[in-house]
C-alpha cells in the first residue's frame, strides 16, 4: 500500500507536469530594508497607543517607574522572569508587590492568580507599534507574558527599528535556533461582535509598555 | 428581528459532549439562488453584514493606501506564493525534513478521513498518558483555524468521544449557538449583540461556567463572559489543536496569526499541540513572512498589526506543549493544483478582503455558500476541492456579478473573476457531458444573429417595438418572466429596449455618405 505521504507527493508530480524542472518565480523584493520614517520613538510611541495601550518615556529612575506603572493598575503580585534589571527587581521588592519567580516554574494555577509581569523585548517596530518577544532572559517562557492580566514591557530606545523587514531580519536567527517568538501589538482585543472594536480577551487586557 | 430562532431545537443534545451543529452536510446545501432567498429574508443578517463591510473596507483602504510600498508587496506576495507552489513537492519535503529535525512529528493525510483518524489518534493516545492521579478530561482547545473546519473536524472528534472547544470569540459564539460560520475572520457576523447575550446565557452554563446572571449585550462584557467561561479550559488544557497560517520549509516553523490570545493560550498552555497544516500553507524561508507579517493584517482585520502572532519551530524545553505534531492535509489541494489556471486560487492566505468588498457577499451573507469558505475565494476555491457534482458547487461560481473589486483587494493578485469565469466553463462542461448545454444553444443563436447583418437589424428591429409599447405603460424594465426567460430575469432587471436601434437612429438622422441631416 501507497503511503499517504508518498501518494500526495506523486500526485503534486503529476499536478505539475506542465512545470519545467528548472523554472524558478523571481521575486521581486529587496528583503530586511528599512523603511524611511521621522523620528522612530515619537512614531513608535505614537503607534503603541493607537491600540489603546500606555507607553511612556521613562526618564527617571527606571525601577521606580515601573512600581508606578505597577501600582497604577492596582497590581499586588507579579511574576518576574529570570535576568530582569536587579534595580528593577530591588524597587518592586521594597514596594511590597509579591514577587514570583519561575524557577521552579510556576503552576498555571498559581501563575493566573498573579496580577502581572514585567519583561524585556527582543526588538520592536515602529510603523506597526509592534513589540517582538523572543522569550530569552529578561522575558521568560510564553505564558509567563500571556497569563496574568498586566504587562509591563521594557523597550530600550536602541531596539526600536523602523518597520517588519527589520523585525523579522532580527528575528531570524533565534527562529532558526528553534526559539519560540510572541508579536505583540497593543493588548489583546476582539472585533467578533458586530465588528465592534473590544480591547482586552483571553491575553493581558493591559499592556504598559515603558521605554527606556 | 431574525425569523430564525437563536438556537434550533435539537434532540440528539444531550447525548453529546459539545452542542450539536446543523443538521445536514454542505455537500447537500440547496443551491446559492435557492439559499439567496432564504438569507436575504433575514434582516439582522443584512443590516450587520451592511455596517461592518463598509467599516472594515474603509479601515482596509486607510491602512493600506498609508503603506506607500503596498503593490510591491503584493507582487512579492503572489511570486513567493507562486515560487512554492511550482515547486510544492520540494518545498513540503524539506519542511518536512525541518520539522522532524525541530522535533515535531509529521503526518500525512490526503482526504479529510485519513487526517480526522491521524487526529483522533494522537488525541487519544496524549490523553492517555498519566497525569499524575488524575484523569484527563476527554476534551481538546482549539484555535481557530480553516483546514479543521474544512475536515468538519470537531464532529469527529465529537463522535470519538472528545469534546472540541473553540476558542475564538466568534467560533465560540457558533459553537454555542448550534450554528455554522459565515465568515472567514469574523465567523459569527450575522449575529447581532443580544443575540450573542441570549446564546451566553442559554448554553454556556451547559458546557462549563455559566455567563453571569447580570449579563448585559455590551461587546466588551460579552467579550468578559467568553474570558471566564474558557479561562477555565484553557487552565486545564492537555492537547490543543491549530491550524497555521505559514509553515516555513527552511526551519519548521510555524506560525498563527491572532488577535485575542486565545490562541497563545492553546499554543502555549496545552502539554500537545496539534496543527492541521494545508499542503498550500508553506514558504520557503523566515524572510519571506516579511512580506506575509504585512500583506495580511492589514488586508485581513485591516489593521497595521494583529495583536498577537506566534512562531512556533517544534518543542522547547520548559515553554509550551513538549509533544508538537503537524498533519499535513491534501484533501483536493493536488486536484486544484492540476489545473494551470485554477491553481492561482492556492495561493489564498484567508485574509477574507475578496469577501468584505464582494457585493453579493454584502447582500447574501456566507451561509448560502454551502462551505466554509465564502464569498469569492469560496465560489472559486471550493468546487475545485470537492469538485462540481453536486448542486451547491456547481452553483457558487455563478454567485458574482464578475465586477472585479476582489482582484484589486487580493493581497496575493489572486485573479478572481477569471477564475469565476473558468470554473463556469468547468461546470457547462460538466453539465454537458459531451451533449450541447442549454448556455451553447444559446451562444450558438446570439452568434447566428450578430453574425449576419439581415438577421441582426430584423432583431433589433423586433426589439425596438417591445420598447416602444412597454414605454407607453410607463414601464422602464422587464421584472420576471416566464421560463426560459426566467432563468435569467428571476435574479435580474432587463432595461426596457431603446424606442430604436442605433442603426435606426443614425439612417434617421444621417445622409448615406455620413454627413448629418
Amino acid at each position: 500500500m501507497t503511503s499517504a505521504r508518498d501518494e500526495i507527493l506523486a500526485r503534486i508530480r503529476a499536478s505539475l507536469a506542465d512545470v519545467p524542472a528548472d523554472d524558478e518565480t523571481d521575486v521581486p523584493w529587496a528583503y530586511g530594508q528599512p523603511r524611511r520614517t521621522d523620528d522612530l520613538l515619537d512614531l513608535f510611541e505614537e503607534r503603541v497607543r493607537d491600540y489603546g495601550a500606555t507607553v511612556q518615556r521613562v526618564t527617571g529612575h527606571l525601577g521606580a517607574t515601573v512600581v508606578e506603572a505597577l501600582l497604577a493598575h492596582g497590581v499586588t503580585s507579579v511574576v518576574l522572569p529570570a535576568g530582569l534589571d536587579p534595580a528593577v527587581v530591588d524597587a518592586i521588592a521594597q514596594a511590597g508587590i509579591v514577587i514570583r519567580g519561575d524557577t521552579p516554574a510556576l503552576s498555571r494555577a498559581t501563575l493566573d492568580e498573579t496580577d502581572a509581569v514585567v519583561t524585556t523585548c527582543a526588538v520592536a517596530g515602529a510603523v506597526t507599534g509592534t513589540i517582538v518577544l523572543d522569550h530569552g532572559p529578561g522575558q521568560g517562557r510564553r505564558a509567563l507574558s500571556l497569563v496574568p492580566d498586566v504587562h509591563v514591557c521594557l523597550v530600550a530606545a536602541d531596539q526600536v527599528v523602523s518597520d517588519v523587514p527589520e523585525m523579522v531580519a532580527r528575528m531570524v536567527p533565534a527562529t532558526r535556533a528553534g526559539r519560540p517568538i510572541t508579536w505583540i501589538s497593543g493588548g489583546s482585543a476582539t472585533s467578533d461582535i458586530e465588528l465592534s472594536r473590544v480591547e482586552g480577551v483571553h491575553g493581558p487586557r493591559t499592556l504598559h509598555v515603558l521605554l527606556v | 428581528m431574525s425569523k430564525r430562532p437563536v438556537r434550533p431545537s435539537n434532540a440528539h443534545d444531550a447525548d453529546r459532549l459539545t452542542p450539536a451543529p446543523p443538521p445536514g452536510r454542505f455537500l447537500d446545501s440547496p443551491t446559492f439562488p435557492k439559499q439567496s432567498k432564504v438569507e436575504l429574508g433575514n434582516a439582522v443578517q443584512r443590516r450587520n453584514l451592511y455596517d461592518a463591510m463598509r467599516t472594515i473596507r474603509t479601515k482596509r483602504v486607510g491602512v493600506t493606501s498609508e503603506a506607500d510600498d503596498w503593490e510591491d508587496l503584493r507582487l512579492a506576495g503572489e511570486a513567493i506564493k507562486n515560487r512554492t507552489l511550482r515547486h510544492l513537492d520540494r518545498y513540503l519535503l524539506q519542511l518536512e525534513e525541518s520539522l522532524t529535525a525541530a522535533g515535531s512529528t509529521v503526518h500525512w493525510a490526503r482526504d479529510a478521513e485519513e487526517a480526522n483518524a491521524i487526529i483522533v489518534g494522537l488525541v487519544n493516545a496524549a490523553l492517555a498518558t498519566p497525569q499524575g492521579d488524575q484523569a484527563s478530561a476527554r476534551e481538546v482547545v482549539k484555535v481557530k483555524s480553516m483546514a479543521t473546519q474544512e475536515i468538519d473536524m470537531n464532529e469527529a472528534l465529537e463522535e470519538a468521544g472528545i469534546a472540541a472547544w473553540e476558542t475564538d470569540l466568534a467560533e465560540l459564539i457558533v459553537q454555542l449557538g448550534h450554528d455554522r460560520p459565515s465568515h472567514i475572520l469574523v465567523p459569527a457576523i450575522h449575529r447581532n449583540r443580544s443575540e450573542v447575550r441570549q446564546i451566553f446565557l442559554d448554553e454556556m452554563g451547559r458546557y462549563g461556567r455559566p455567563a453571569p446572571d447580570d449579563l448585559d449585550s455590551e461587546p466588551v462584557n460579552l467579550a468578559a463572559a467568553a474570558r471566564l467561561h474558557l479561562r477555565e479550559k484553557f487552565l486545564r488544557a492537555k492537547v490543543a489543536i491549530s491550524g497555521a497560517n505559514f509553515a516555513v520549509a527552511e526551519t519548521g516553523t510555524l506560525v498563527v496569526v491572532e488577535s485575542e490570545g486565545n490562541g497563545r493560550m492553546c499554543l502555549t498552555l496545552a502539554d500537545t499541540l496539534i496543527s492541521v497544516v494545508g499542503i498550500e500553507k508553506v514558504i520557503p524561508s523566515v524572510a519571506d513572512l516579511e512580506v506575509f507579517l504585512q500583506l495580511l493584517p492589514r488586508s485581513s482585520t485591516a489593521e497595521r498589526m494583529n495583536p498577537y502572532t506566534s512562531f512556533w519551530t517544534g518543542p522547547t524545553d520548559g515553554d509550551g506543549p513538549q509533544a508538537t505534531h503537524v498533519v499535513l492535509i491534501d484533501n483536493g489541494r493536488t486536484k486544484v493544483l492540476a489545473d494551470p489556471v485554477g491553481r492561482d486560487a492556492l495561493r489564498c492566505i484567508r485574509c477574507s478582503a475578496c469577501i468584505n468588498i464582494c457585493p453579493v457577499y454584502e447582500k447574501v451573507g456566507g451561509h448560502a455558500y454551502g462551505s466554509v469558505y465564502p464569498g469569492p475565494i469560496g465560489a472559486v476555491l471550493t468546487p475545485q476541492l470537492r469538485g462540481v457534482a453536486s448542486a451547491v458547487d456547481a452553483s457558487v461560481p455563478y454567485a458574482s456579478t464578475l465586477c472585479g473589486a476582489c482582484v484589486d483587494v487580493c493581497p496575493v493578485r489572486i485573479p478572481l473573476p477569471d477564475l469565476l469565469v473558468h470554473m463556469r466553463h468547468k461546470v457547462v462542461e460538466a453539465k454537458a457531458h459531451g451533449r450541447p448545454h442549454a448556455d451553447d444553444v444559446a451562444m450558438r443563436v446570439t452568434g447566428k444573429v450578430l453574425g449576419s447583418p439581415g438577421v441582426w437589424a430584423a432583431t433589433t428591429k423586433a426589439i425596438s417595438g417591445t420598447g416602444a409599447v412597454l414605454k407607453k405603460g410607463r414601464v422602464d424594465h422587464f421584472g420576471p418572466l416566464p421560463w426560459p426567460l426566467s432563468l435569467w430575469t428571476n435574479a435580474r432587471d432587463v432595461p426596457a429596449p431603446p424606442n430604436e436601434s442605433f442603426r435606426a437612429w443614425y439612417a434617421r438622422t444621417h445622409h448615406k455618405d455620413g454627413s448629418p441631416r
